[in-house]
């Protein structure tokens, strides 16, 4: 599903984020990419939504190699990919139910069938009951959530989050986690980066360890 | 196909939705664009206007061929040959005798003409060239002049050249004035667009994130940069039909006093589109630029 040969990244100044890294991550696994703050976790994650390029080496997804990658075919990529930031990234001035809309409206469903899809990643998260309120109106727990809803309409079939519970309080991150793991129980590649222990030790995932830019476990 | 078209329907309506939920701006920027659509338009409608009262006098284009007043019936045939062989359009005879019973007709003249002892009008001749361009009528008048028995050939080609020169001159200045206003609107697109991306800048971020295409997200602004200039438009032609409707009664009295009717003639519905088109292909010109340029820093 995901697979890294010899990846290195070097950001203009010189300075290495990822160097020489090579793993696989296979469809359905649910794999953490842990490691101290600046190991190179959050470069990982944008190099597999392809935010950024790779200066050396290879990154398949989806069948797909991102370092050849025209530009022009990079929504397409996206669009496999549902993707959660710390910063949840809604938009605030629409309803919760618009924001789930929204990759739905880019892959051009018919309106019909993309509220029937964003009710259902809505409820699926717990928060259909709130579709009409504004994200600003929300709890940074809920807000997480619609941020999940909204990664998963399009039913991707990787699931990729950087940091997803850094800004909530260890109840919500429980639930956010949780939420997770069902998805990687329905068989969907989930992929977390946190700098989150316990969850670990609770979920036993595939960990993949990073230390300035090497990948050490 | 069908996504296509609901794509752009959502486009359409999202354009739609941006420029009704700023109405301040969005009235600002309509006048800005509209007032600089009226005065090429307005311009033109003018220019139609004056080349329809050219037409109009295209009785002027005639050359009047007056003979000596000795000349016979002989000299007239002549005159008659020569203008057969020149082959210039149409002519017509004069003979004295019907250019003093017109002159009878008509009532100021009657007593004037009744006072006179005998008939002091020439034979002439009025002859009306195909081909009506100064320089060509200037020609013929020269040659007309050369004839045997022909005591003057009028020709009113001082008035024509001038009528003509000015036109042409008015036509260099309008398109002039068209393309200076042509740039303004582009201008004032490129900066509400601009300024329209900057407002939308978490939306398009989020968008990108998401797999929105270049063309998904630029879309919306072209239709608001083309549906801007195309009301922009509209309002221009609102515009120029008032001042037609408040110069009509002055134009109508000026035209009076010349003893002529004359009206401004209002534009149609196709010069009505054709304002609304350009306006519409103006703005999304400005759109296209702009978002170019604005959408480089999300990259």
């Amino acid at each position: 599903m995901i697979v890294a040969s010899n990846l290195s990244k070097r950001y203009p100044g010189g300075y290495e984020a990822l160097k020489d890294i090579s793993f696989e991550i296979s469809a359905g696994q649910m794999v953490f990419i842990t490691g101290h703050s600046g190991a190179g976790k959050s470069t990982l994650v944008k190099l597999i939504a392809s935010i950024e390029r790779p200066t050396a080496g290879s990154l398949v997804v989806n069948g797909q190699n991102l370092s050849a990658l025209r530009r022009s075919a990079i929504p397409y990529v996206r669009r496999h990919l549902g993707m959660v930031f710390q910063d949840q990234k809604l938009l605030f001035d629409r309803s919760a139910l618009d924001n789930v809309l929204l990759p739905l409206q880019i892959a051009g469903l018919p309106r019909r069938e993309a509220i029937r899809r964003a009710s259902a990643a809505l409820d699926k998260v717990g928060l259909l009951a709130r579709e009409k309120a504004n994200p600003i109106a929300l709890s940074g727990g809920e807000q997480q959530r619609l941020a999940i809803a909204r990664a998963v309409v399009n039913r991707p079939t990787v699931l990729l989050a950087d940091e997803p519970t850094g800004n909530l309080d260890s109840d919500s991150a429980a639930d956010i986690l949780e939420i997770f793991a069902e998805f990687h129980q329905v068989g969907v590649t989930v992929v977390v980066a946190t700098h989150d222990q316990s969850w670990i030790e609770r979920y036993h995932p595939n960990v993949l360890r990073l230390d300035h830019g090497r990948l050490v476990a | 196909m069908n996504a296509w078209f609901s794509q752009h329907r959502a486009a359409l309506a999202s354009a739609f939705r941006r420029l009704w939920s700023t109405p301040l701006n969005t009235v600002l920027s309509l006048l800005v664009i509209g007032i600089a659509l009226t005065l090429p338009g307005f311009g033109y409608v003018l220019l139609d206007n004056l080349r329809d009262l050219g037409n109009n006098a295209s009785g002027v284009q005639q050359i009047s061929l007056f003979m000596n007043l000795d000349a016979d019936k002989k000299d007239i045939g002549e005159i008659e040959n020569r203008l057969k062989q020149a082959a210039t359009g149409k002519w017509r005879f004069v003979p004295k005798e019907e250019a003093l019973k017109r002159m009878q007709a008509s009532e100021d003249m009657a007593e004037i003409v009744a006072s006179l002892p005998r008939n002091p009008l020439p034979d002439a001749f009025i002859v009306e060239p195909t081909n009506s361009e100064p320089e060509a009528l200037e020609i013929l008048r020269k040659e007309i002049a050369g004839w045997p028995k022909v005591a003057h050939v009028q020709l009113d080609s001082a008035w024509v050249k001038r009528f003509d020169a000015f036109l042409k001159l008015a036509k260099l200045a309008l398109w002039m004035l068209a393309g200076i206003f042509a740039a303004g609107l582009v201008a004032v697109t490129f900066n509400t667009i601009r300024l329209q991306v900057l407002a939308q800048a978490a939306e398009i971020e989020v968008a990108r994130m998401i797999g929105a295409t270049d063309a998904f997200i630029r879309r919306p602004f072209y239709y608001y940069g083309a549906l801007q200039g195309a009301l922009g438009g509209l309002l221009a032609a609102g515009l120029v039909f008032g001042a037609l409707t408040l110069l009509a009664e002055p134009v109508g009295e000026l035209a009076a006093l010349y003893g002529g009717s004359f009206s401004l003639r209002a534009p149609g519905a196709i010069e009505v589109a054709a304002l609304a088109a350009i306006g519409a292909f103006l703005g999304w010109l400005g759109a296209q630029l702009s978002v170019s340029l604005s959408l480089r820093k999300f990259d």
